[in-house]
């Protein structure tokens, strides 16, 4: 259970391949009956605005889930990811429209944590309309 | 009003185990637009050395999520939901999540804090499997803002 890159083949500030997340409402809809969390500042206008948001919002825990894929698309295997947290820092605002919104996801190795335990400290940025989203994003991540 | 001290360190009873389907991580997995075949394809997660399909990082959070209710819902410590937001989140596994596991969640408050009138509320779910073995730590942060005026 661990990547199929070699800790020795990165070194601190290898990037990892970029990638752009489309988010929409019907998005949000589907994920709110798969987490289970119905609040309605995930698809209600009308109840977003109501609490002061200027339209409805992404799940933070959404935006998590999607950036943590240009971690686990690199590792191979998801379970490399063995420890990984983010802060909320702006919330993803997504339009009722075709086109919804954008997470622009970057990340790199920021630092080797040892050769006895073989892992490496990922830093992830994310971005939606040219603001950043997620702040501390970090992932440890078990190489071979 | 600064949030009582004494709840820090506070437990909550375990969850009733909650049993991770094959069929529910595909839901989230495809929710979240992910196609790793370790999510849906049993013969490629084992390809991987697991025993079955293996859950996205984030999936637990919906029974940590749950769990936390526990706290927020606490008459107790009296937070004011409708002001709560969710700041932090950090994971922290020992293995990850697949089908078949039967999962509870035993909640404790870590800290508490009150800054500028928010109330800041660390909450940790704490989730064994069936055999009693740690799967991961999830760390909630959080905040219930100060009412306007304040």
């Amino acid at each position: 259970m661990a990547a199929v890159i070699s800790y020795d083949e990165v070194e601190p500030g290898t990037e990892l391949p970029s990638r752009s997340f489309p988010v929409t409402r019907a998005d949000l809809v589907r994920y709110a009956g798969a987490s289970g969390d119905f609040n309605p500042i995930h698809w209600n206008e009308r109840f977003a605005k109501s609490v002061g948001l200027e339209d409805v919002i992404a799940h933070g825990m959404f935006t998590m889930a999607e950036a943590v894929r240009v971690v686990t698309d690199w590792a191979g295997d998801p379970a490399a990811v063995v420890e990984y947290g983010v802060r909320f820092t702006k919330p993803v605002v997504v339009p009722d429209d075709d086109k919804g919104a954008v997470i622009e996801v970057s990340a790199k190795v920021a630092a080797k944590l040892g050769e006895d335990t073989r892992r490496v400290r990922v830093d992830l940025t994310a971005t939606s309309a040219g603001e950043k989203v997620l702040g501390m994003s970090r992932a440890v991540v078990q190489l071979t | 009003m600064a949030l009582d001290q004494s709840f820090v360190g506070r437990a909550y009873p375990p969850t009733a185990p909650y049993e991770v389907g094959r069929e529910k991580i595909r839901e989230f997995a495809e929710a979240i637009g992910d196609p790793n075949p370790a999510y849906t394809e049993p013969d490629a997660a084992r390809a991987l050395g697991h025993p079955d399909v293996i859950a996205p990082p984030t999936f637990v959070f919906s029974l940590t999520y749950r769990a936390a209710g526990q706290v927020v819902d606490d008459p107790q410590l009296g937070l004011d939901y409708s002001r709560v937001v969710h700041r932090d989140q950090r994971f922290v596994y020992s293995r990850p999540v697949r089908a078949g596991d039967r999962l509870s969640v035993t909640t404790t408050i870590d800290e508490v804090k009150t800054l500028a009138g928010n109330d800041i509320v660390d909450i940790r779910g704490d989730v064994h499997d069936a055999a009693g073995e740690h799967v991961v730590t999830a760390h909630t942060k959080i905040v219930s803002r100060a009412p306007e005026g304040n």
